[in-house]
């Protein structure tokens, strides 16, 4: 294989014989987003999938995500997968609430984007209805292929990131939106 | 005397800077996360983990120690069965010191049992 068509793991900087230079917050960024660890908050089919995700033959590990937080305090990235229905918001937001800060959410599957075909008075019309989300990933349920894809785009909004954007007045009124502190 | 220590300190040198090196940079790197990386800290955040419910009463409460002293007394009390065995398979071999030593060694755990009897440590009600 050819150095050139080697996928560059930071793409801009500049570089030399021996030497490649770049700004800080690309190093983060891409360190961040090659060490995603996820949250899974399955609830339903989208789960099932999102097991067959981390098996050995879509694995996500391949992404750095193979390690898996049952426990907020380490997680990065919050996946929702399945009908969230509306007793289970303040649990979701409360989970949400208590990631370890900077985090990112992800929502699999038509249930928890819109609430899919549960168009009824007990399910959460979509999980951004309570809680800010980065990606959305289509399909009742999602193929694995599917959810790769929404890791992938993850992994690409996190390595673009700005390291002030948590910092910033517009991210601060995103949260408080949803009253979250 | 004092040459064999600095020999013992020059051929491993090596594997205390390696020591020193690896703790040195856990711990820098463990307090280096804690001050670089971006945090928030508020009252919901900070709340205990319960899987997202409200948390209920404390985690530290009073409850009967009845169940755990049963429990750990008959370990105590089940472990010195395991020197008996053998002492009765060879009890006319090791005679009267034998004996004699099993005394010494029976004796303050029957006091014991005495004790935690007088004391009302199996009592269940």
């Amino acid at each position: 294989m050819s150095t050139e068509n080697k996928q560059e793991i930071v793409s801009d900087g500049y570089k030399g014989p021996g030497f490649f230079a770049t700004t800080l917050e690309k190093v983060v960024g891409t360190a961040r987003a090659n060490s995603l660890w996820p949250l899974p908050y399955a609830t339903s089919c989208c789960g099932i999938e999102y097991m067959a995700t981390m098996g050995a033959n879509y694995d996500l590990a391949r992404f750095g995500s193979e390690r898996m937080s049952f426990s907020p305090r380490q997680a990065d990235l919050l996946m929702v997968m399945g009908t969230v229905a509306k007793k289970m918001g303040p649990v979701l937001k409360q989970v949400y609430t208590q990631m370890a800060e900077p985090r990112w959410v992800m929502a699999v599957g038509a249930c928890a984007s819109s609430g899919g075909i549960f168009d009824t008075y007990s399910v959460l019309q979509g999980i951004d209805k309570i809680i800010p989300v980065d990606v959305y990933v289509p399909g009742c349920p999602p193929r694995p292929e599917q959810i790769l894809d929404g890791i992938m785009k993850i992994q690409e909004l996190v390595k673009n990131e700005s390291l002030r954007r948590r910092n910033s007045t517009q991210y601060k009124e995103l949260l408080a939106g949803y009253g979250i502190e | 005397m004092e040459n064999s220590y600095l020999q013992f300190i020059e051929n491993h040198i090596g594997i205390f800077l390696q020591a020193i090196l690896a703790l040195g940079f856990v711990v820098t790197v463990m307090i280096l996360t804690h001050l670089v990386g971006p945090k928030r800290k508020t009252a919901r955040k900070l709340e205990n983990f319960e899987c997202g419910i409200e948390v209920q009463g404390d985690a530290r409460m009073p409850f009967s120690v009845k169940y755990f002293l049963t429990a750990i007394l008959f370990v105590l009390f089940d472990v010195e069965i395991v020197f008996f065995y053998p002492w009765a398979v060879n009890f006319r071999e090791l005679a009267e010191s034998g004996f004699f030593k099993m005394l010494i060694f029976i004796g303050p755990l029957l006091f014991g049992f005495y004790y935690i009897i007088k004391k009302g440590a199996l009592k269940w009600e």
